[in-house]
């Protein structure tokens, strides 16, 4: 077991605790927290993927900004003074269904697929492959990527506009 | 790099790694904290027409020492509705994301703590964890006034980050790297290289680009401002109406490491704006160690110029605390929303322009 090992463990336990964390916990303002530490240690295992781009992607967007929206969310649509916001459980038989459902589609994905197990010999940066990539091959998909963004944003100012 | 030079002298990478980590809190933030609340104190002083902090040591010198002394005896005071876990999270994970950024910030061209390719890139991302860590100590206080500080301070960094990255990628885009190692380098060792004066090219282009560097630096500075909660945008923190936003429960150490984190954040933006804009660590008219052959002195000067830049950039931020009155929440929101955002538009636009005439 070498160095790299020994941090992609750590970065593995502190993605799966802190999920498991996000899920059990009756606070949902802990829960939001914890998520925190889950997109970190993603975010880690993309550093050591050697896919640095979207490791800072992931960072800037999910911890920058999909969490503080949601922290935001939480903390004005409750009773935000009040330290004490409590989760339950519900439609406990559906979720079950559509959760082994997806979990089952996700495992038998991970089987199927041909995994590079072979660690890269030297690390290179990606972004540029990317940007050349994103520009050139998928241009179209791209734009679209684009103009469905945008549509979201036009949705959400005319939504709160009434 | 420091690095490698300490992997050659220890021969282990871990130790060279630590060492690496841990160099710019002893060798850089700490001092620098406690140079920069004197520093704070006395330009309030003079610019107010008093004199500021006196009594310890000749002209108060040893004042941030003595209150470091105080602050560590104070005690730790948790009140009972506290959320006592996030309580006591939230001071390391808002330092944390301050300090993480100095991992990129090019000291000199050997103290660099990791060249990654995607320098100015991390830094925007891993100072999203002190908006997580101001929202978590506001929260976990259960305090009306450190909630609303800790509101109006994720609002304000979230609304005053897009116009910081319109001018970082517009800088970007003319230089095609993201490294502030390779940024700085480009801004070879005199000042009319800098990007504020055009960049290293000397053509047409040069002077055409002048006027719109201008209004770029002018808008990082004004939004990295915002971000480091600085006055006129000290809403979040504001005396007259949060007592001091979100760090009002916190004592002792925990108050000690929020102040520590603004500080630092003081400089980390200065280093971004200073490292875009100003050259970098170069120097702005060549080095005395080319002059004397001394090979040596080189980084040595980069690094007296690097940290010279930055802190007069502090001072600036100093300055206008004593100088502008603070903004309204809704000035403030129209500032970045009406004002910077579209106008660091279109001067991405038009640098876009430029740059593939």
């Amino acid at each position: 077991m070498n160095t790299y090992d020994l941090i992609f463990y750590l970065f593995a336990a502190v993605t799966i605790l802190s999920a498991l964390m996000v899920v059990t916990h009756k606070n949902i303002v802990h829960s939001a927290f914890y998520l925190l530490f889950t997109f970190f240690g993603v975010a880690g295992l993309y550093v050591l993927l050697a896919a640095d781009f979207i490791a800072i992607v992931q960072l800037i967007v999910y911890v920058g900004g999909i969490l503080i929206l949601l922290l935001f969310g939480v903390m004005l649509t409750n009773k935000i003074t009040n330290v004490e916001i409590r989760t339950g459980t519900i439609n406990l038989v559906p979720a079950v269904i559509g959760v082994g459902l997806f979990a089952g589609a996700l495992l038998a994905s991970v089987v199927n697929s041909p995994w590079k197990i072979k660690n890269p010999e030297h690390t290179v940066p990606t972004t540029k492959l990317l940007g050349t990539l994103l520009l050139q091959e998928y241009l179209l998909i791209f734009e679209l990527l684009g103009i469905v963004l945008l549509i979201a944003l036009i949705g959400a100012a005319s939504i709160a506009r009434k | 790099m420091i690095y490698d030079f300490l992997n050659d002298l220890t021969g282990s990478p871990f130790i060279a790694g630590t060492i690496t980590a841990l160099l710019p809190l002893f060798a850089f933030i700490l001092p620098f904290a406690l140079f920069a609340v004197l520093l704070e104190r006395k330009v309030a002083g003079h610019m107010q027409d008093r004199l500021g902090p006196m009594r310890v040591g000749y002209h108060g010198i040893l004042q941030t020492v003595a209150d470091i002394i105080k602050l560590i005896q104070k005690e730790d005071i948790i009140a009972r509705n506290n959320d006592k876990l996030l309580f006591n999270i939230a001071p390391v994970l808002t330092f944390a994301g301050s300090y993480a950024a100095f991992a990129a910030i090019p000291f000199s061209s050997v103290f660099l703590g990791a060249n990654i390719d995607l320098g100015i890139f991390y830094i925007i991302a891993v100072t999203g964890l002190v908006v997580a860590g101001i929202l978590m100590a506001g929260w976990a206080s259960n305090n009306k006034y450190s909630l609303l500080g800790a509101m109006r301070s994720a609002a304000q960094i979230i609304s005053y980050e897009i116009p910081t990255i319109l001018v970082v990628l517009s800088i970007v885009m003319l230089t095609g790297t993201m490294s502030l190692y390779d940024l700085s380098e480009s801004q070879t060792s005199y000042f009319w290289n800098w990007y504020l004066l055009g960049g290293p090219e000397f053509e047409i282009q040069k002077f055409l680009l002048i006027p719109f560097m201008l209004i770029g630096f002018l808008i990082i500075y004004i939004s990295t401002l915002a971000e480091v909660n600085r006055t006129p945008f000290d809403i979040p923190e504001a005396e007259s109406e949060l007592v001091s936003g979100y760090h009002t429960e916190y004592s002792g150490m925990k108050f000690a490491m929020f102040f520590l984190a603004e500080y630092a954040n003081m400089f980390a933006v200065s280093a971004i704006v200073v490292a875009l804009f100003l050259g970098g660590y170069q120097s702005p008219f060549g080095y005395l160690g080319n002059l004397l052959n001394i090979n040596w002195l080189i980084p040595l000067e980069q690094f007296f110029w690097f940290t010279f830049k930055g802190i007069f950039f502090v001072f600036v931020q100093m300055w206008l605390r004593w100088t502008l009155p603070r903004l309204r929440v809704d000035q403030l929101m129209a500032a970045s929303w009406k004002y910077l955002i579209p106008i660091a538009f279109f001067n991405l636009l038009i640098i876009g322009i430029i740059s593939i005439l």
